[in-house]
């Protein structure tokens, strides 16, 4: 153990902390702006420099380890005066027009420089204005760019793919994609990793809400809306709801007020893939030859872009059932279109996403399976926050109200799709059911749960035994192709997701400075599984009505032709 | 009113002196793959601001140069850019008044003809093809890529054998490298820009001398490949390719035309520089990996030599490591007389402990090369009466290093500057008796930067003396190889940067025999990189690692500190003996040193991208 001074207050830690997180431990909260453990330790922004008792310089507080006896101001004259003219640094070279930004209230910079009461900058403005392709999902706003690097590192040490560079030297340092490409011919994934670690509004995700009002102001439009399950996770964060008021029924209550006709659950849909999938996995052991091992699920667009991009090999080893957010495209646009009496070109449908990846997989030309765009919009879980405020809607004052029927019930076995592991959970139990005949018990397969990047897993089901390995980032996942590919690793059945933990750190979900939140989001949607009365996939009544009436049985025709996508020749992710 | 002032430098301008020399210790310390046009626009904007303001093409070329360079830098230019900053850069060189002016405008020129693909990048991508790519200025200049800002940290610790052990992922001759290296390392490093470079071979020398290279072991071998490499020549190259073939597995054999091994280490280095015993130390550690070695074997076609073809034919792969140990001759006239020797042969019979007597001779040697110094050096401690250096450049053009010239000084070695030798005399014996040379004066600048000597308008000068050393250069004994089908180009073994051969599958050549005569370092990099892709073309991909931990760098202010210089015995006592003449550092000494360094493994741009490399 370590013991030192911080600003009066004696502090013992651990050998090997560093000065900000001894400060932390007794209720000093240091400034930062660049930092990111594990991913960015740079010493870059400076705004967390503190001042050592007999040093001449002052030492970043997020990258300095204690020493014994240390003394430590970290607001004395030296250290606040350095630490503000920092800051005015940084905003001598963004772009500070808060009022109009997406990250307004949000912007960490913005907040740094609020709180230290920087309201005049003594340095001339120095913007660059780069061009980029706003109609690509992921924007970058060079005007507000500070250099802080954390882009290039989380695609590096998160995702391992590299998209962003440090481009140019000198003053001239920038941020750009590497190889200086364009990004619309990189292998971005869209996982919008990104965007949720920019500090600044430099990067954001295309925002499509001007377009949405013309379509719920169109009087000859029906439109539905599905909700994924990860937003119910995180929506309510941003209004700080209490627990008990952030319900799935409040969430619905604030779709409605905005005026989507349906508001149905992707949910719904995702115990649809789990009949396919479920069924694909079981017809592929039962032919093993037949078939590439393992299969891999095909949930993710950001996972598929890079299996397409960078793996390409491995297309036959996907699951050809698509993606909950377009399987319920397809059946709201065919079955529930034909229910209501409306035709597909007369539907308009959003689905709400904690991913930025979406995007750009409802535009896929494979993805037209009622003749139309199955999903014409895209919203991420902050597009929608940022609807119900400009809808001036307060969900603390609305009364719950259920989804709407047929394609709003869902089982616990959808809810959790949105973690990692939990399309594996899922699957797992409808495959338990159909192999043996009876249910699992509830607890049999969690050993599949965690945030962890790779769990690995082996099953018995009756004869089958079934090797699992659950996979989140696409750093593990290459590295689980690697394997493959070199003979060194056998699965049956692979889940990947391509954000670290799952959907519920998706790259549309809110912002948070803090780690913490992927295990309260992770939280609720297992407490959500826990509390449905109905947890498997093949018991959702009004799945069974859609096979009954509708698609026969899984892998039917009509279920191919709707819900299933040949990875080879559907044009997906073509460059 | 006085008619004349002595006239005293004033504060501000004794500042902007030492401003003068801090800018000048910033631009050695430069870290490379920095965009060269925007170098280029800073180096102007210096220069302009030395301009009086008289002439136009001056006072206004260099502004309107700067603004050109802004356009490409800033994606306003077009290609008509490059071809107007040509020709305002070719009229400010043909009018300036002075110096400020063409100069400048000349340094612009040699750029658009050094890196005009840089200009044209950037005018049609919008921003710079460079990256930076190499953090750490020591390790980027150092040809094994030793991690170097971890041992010396290792070495601040007194952690002297675990500093060995990093070294030695890199370099299996730390011992070597810590006395005879010419340490390329300290060119660039970043503390010079607050005073002067961290003397890294210094702390280098501290390591080994407190944990000698033969008392730490090497790492674990990984289980054996069955594969079997013949590498030939066993100096620095060839013993690096094969301790790292030993330890992934594979089985190294050694084929040594001499009776030792050592190379150049032991056959070109004399013994006052590098002990015999320590350069044991590294090679008993090397050999006990299990390297198999051949002594006395030559490869050629002739008799008791063994044939490159069977070779080739008994192992999976070859790496040929001969150096170049023949001699150079200057091509005058009595060259062949008696008393005549080349430096390799008087090296290597320093190297065999066969040492010649030189005792009350006059020892003329020609050449300005750490070789020549090396003779001189060598024929004092031999005996000699007199000993000159015969060079037809100035000093200052010498290639040998300073401290060398300095040392051949002090123990007493003449320095006979601008003479071009012309001629060596004979006596009725055929003994040469003199010298005759030309003498020079120093002339025009060549393109690489170099003055060159001219005919100095006297009469040629008689050098008497007994013995004359020709130290020009080495070559390479290329005809065996050759005659098996070797690729060679310009008097060395044509290789590529991977150090194999093209149409020679399976064979592999580094060190001085690819390069040229090279430094010790450039040869262990070769044998080093040549294991690597050996390992590959075998068919595996053995990982390289040292599982040491190194300190944290401290925190504390950087205060400018002098740098620790290793000391020599005095002239007086080193110059009679093969003894070894430098000093190591102390405790005290090492740790200050070690303290010095600015740790860029951990600091700038290393934290980023880049940092320490802990394998290959």
């Amino acid at each position: 153990m370590v013991n030192l001074t911080i600003d009066g207050i004696k502090v013992t830690v651990a050998k090997g902390t560093t000065i900000m997180q001894a400060a932390a431990n007794v209720g000093i909260i240091i400034p930062k702006l660049c930092f990111l453990k594990n991913i960015n330790e740079i010493n870059a922004c400076k705004v967390c420099v503190v001042e050592i008792q007999g040093q001449n310089r002052v030492v970043t507080a997020c990258t300095t380890p204690v020493e014994e006896g240390m003394v430590v101001f970290t607001n004395s004259p030296k250290a606040r005066e350095t630490r503000r003219t920092n800051v005015e640094l940084i905003l001598s070279q963004h772009d500070c027009v808060c009022a109009t930004c997406i990250r307004c209230g949000t912007c960490a910079l913005q907040k740094v420089a609020t709180d230290l009461g920087i309201y005049e900058i003594p340095y001339k403005q120095e913007i660059v204005d780069e061009p980029w392709d706003r109609s690509f999902p992921l924007i970058r706003d060079s005007k507000k760019c500070i250099k802080c690097m954390r882009c290039v590192q989380v695609c590096d040490k998160i995702q391992g793919l590299k998209i962003w560079d440090i481009i140019n030297t000198g003053s001239r340092t920038t941020i750009g994609v590497s190889d200086n490409k364009d990004i619309r011919t990189s292998d971005c994934s869209l996982c919008g990793q990104c965007i949720i670690h920019c500090p600044t509004g430099a990067l954001y995700a295309r925002t499509d809400n001007p377009a949405l009002f013309k379509a719920l102001a169109d009087p000859s439009k029906v439109t539905v809306c599905q909700i994924a399950p990860a937003v119910r996770a995180a929506w309510a964060e941003a209004f700080n709801l209490p627990e008990e008021l952030a319900t799935e029924g409040r969430l619905v209550a604030c779709l409605k007020r905005i005026g989507f006709d349906y508001v149905f659950d992707t949910n719904f849909a995702a115990d649809v893939t789990i009949w396919e999938e479920a069924s694909e996995l079981i017809e592929r052991l039962g032919k093993p030859s037949a078939h590439k091992w393992p299969m891999f699920t095909s949930c993710c667009p950001g996972w598929v872009s890079f299996v397409s991009f960078r793996y390409p090999e491995f297309k036959d080893n996907l699951s050809t059932t698509k993606s909950p957010q377009q399987i319920f495209g397809a059946i709201a646009k065919s079955y529930f279109a034909k229910q209501i009496g409306v035709e597909a070109k007369d539907m308009f449908s959003v689905s709400v996403m904690p991913c930025v990846s979406k995007k750009r997989e409802c535009a896929q030309p494979g993805m037209r399976s009622s003749g139309t765009q199955d999903v014409d919009m895209v919203l991420t879980t902050r597009a929608l926050i940022r609807l119900m405020r400009s809808e001036h809607i307060n969900p603390m004052l609305l009364a719950e109200q259920p989804f709407d029927s047929p394609l709003g019930s869902s089982t616990g076995a959808a809810v959790i799709f949105g973690v990692t592991g939990g399309v594996m959970e899922a699957a797992l139990r409808t495959a338990y059911k159909t192999v043996l005949g009876e249910e699992a018990p509830d607890d049999a397969f969690t050993s599949v749960r965690g945030l962890e990047g790779r769990k690995e897993a082996t099953f018995q089901l009756g004869d089958v035994t079934l090797k699992t390995c659950t996979v989140s980032t696409l750093r593990k996942a290459a590295e689980l192709l690697e394997e493959i590919k070199a003979g060194k690793a056998h699965f049956d059945f692979v889940e990947v997701m391509t954000c670290p933990g799952g959907c519920i750190n998706g790259g549309g979900q809110p912002f948070h400075e803090s780690e913490a939140y992927a295990q309260v989001r992770s939280n609720k949607l297992y407490r959500l599984d826990a509390n449905r009365k109905i947890r498997q996939s093949h018991n959702n009544p009004e799945v069974q009505e859609l096979y009954r009436d509708f698609l026969e049985r899984p892998l039917s025709h009509l279920a191919e032709e709707l819900l299933h996508s040949d990875h080879t020749n559907d044009g997906n992710y073509a460059k | 009113m006085s008619r004349l002032i002595i006239e005293t430098p004033d504060q501000a301008q004794l500042t902007v002196e030492r401003l003068y020399k801090d800018l000048e210790r910033h631009i050695i310390a430069s870290p490379p793959g920095l965009c060269p046009v925007d170098l280029q626009l800073s180096f102007l904007k210096v220069c302009h601001a030395q301009t009086c303001g008289k002439c136009v093409p001056c006072r206004i070329g260099l502004s309107q140069l700067q603004n050109l360079l802004e356009d490409v830098l800033e994606g306003r230019a077009n290609l008509g850019t490059i071809d107007l900053i040509q020709k305002l850069a070719t009229d400010i060189s043909n009018s300036a008044d002075c110096a400020i002016g063409f100069e400048a405008a000349n340094m612009v020129l040699k750029g658009l003809e050094g890196f005009r693909e840089d200009y044209v990048y950037h005018i049609e991508h919008g921003k710079c093809s460079m990256h930076q790519h190499h953090s750490i200025p020591c390790v980027a200049l150092c040809p094994a890529q030793v991690d170097i800002p971890g041992y010396i940290a290792l070495v601040g610790a007194g952690r002297y054998a675990d500093a060995v052990k990093l070294i030695r992922k890199d370099n299996p001759f730390p011992t070597a490298c810590a006395l005879v290296c010419e340490h390329p390392c300290e060119a660039r490093c970043r503390r010079s820009m607050i005073d002067a470079p961290i003397n890294i071979r210094g702390l280098k020398r501290m390591a080994v001398d407190q944990a000698p290279s033969n008392t730490v072991p090497s790492p674990e071998k990984q289980p054996s490949t069955g594969k079997r490499v013949a590498i030939i020549g066993g100096g620095p190259s060839g013993m690096t390719c094969a301790y790292y073939l030993e330890l992934m597995g594979h089985h190294a054999v050694i084929f040594e035309e001499k009776a030792k091994l050592g190379g150049m280490l032991r056959y070109g280095i004399p013994s006052y520089r590098f002990p015999r015993e320590r350069l044991q130390e590294d090679i008993d550690t090397i050999l006990a990996t299990g390297v198999e070695v051949n002594l006395n074997s030559r490869i050629g076609n002739g008799e008791g030599e063994i044939s490159f073809a069977k070779l080739r034919r008994d192992f999976d792969a070859v790496y040929i490591a001969i150096g170049a140990h023949t001699d150079k001759k200057i091509g005058i006239e009595g060259e062949n007389s008696k008393n005549v020797m080349s430096a390799v042969e008087m090296l290597r019979a320093i190297g065999e402990e066969n040492i010649p007597d030189f005792t009350g001779k006059r020892v003329v040697v020609v050449g300005g090369g750490n070789v020549a110094m090396d003779c001189a050096r060598s024929a004092i401690r031999m005996g000699a009466e007199y000993v000159g250096i015969a060079y037809r450049r100035r000093q200052e053009d010498m290639t040998a290093l300073p401290e060398e010239i300095e040392g051949a000084m002090q123990e007493g070695c003449e320095l006979i500057a601008l003479n071009a030798p012309h001629r060596i005399e004979a006596d009725e014996n055929g003994n040469a008796c003199a010298l005759w040379v030309e003498p020079q004066i120093i002339g025009p600048i060549d393109n690489m930067g170099r003055a060159k000597p001219i005919r100095k308008k006297i009469d040629l000068q008689r050098v008497p003396c007994d013995i004359i050393v020709v130290a020009i250069g080495q070559g390479i004994e290329l005809r065996p190889f050759e005659e098996a089908g070797i690729g060679v180009k310009r008097g060395t073994i044509s290789a590529l940067s991977s150090s194999e051969l093209v149409n020679n599958e399976g064979v592999f050549a580094g060190g001085d025999c690819v390069t040229g005569p090279a430094t010790v370092i450039r040869a262990i990099a070769a044998g080093k990189v040549a294991s690597a892709n050996i390992d590959e073309y075998l068919g595996y991909h053995h990982i390289m690692t040292c599982d040491v931990e190194i300190p944290n760098p401290s925190i504390d202010d950087k205060k400018p500190c002098g740098r620790v210089q290793l000391a020599f015995e005095e002239a007086h006592k080193r110059k009679d003996s093969f003894l070894p003449i430098e000093c190591g550092m102390t405790e005290q000494e090492a740790c200050q040193e070690a303290g010095r360094c600015l740790r860029c493994d951990k600091f700038g741009f290393s934290a980023v991208r880049g940092g320490r490399t802990l394998k290959w």
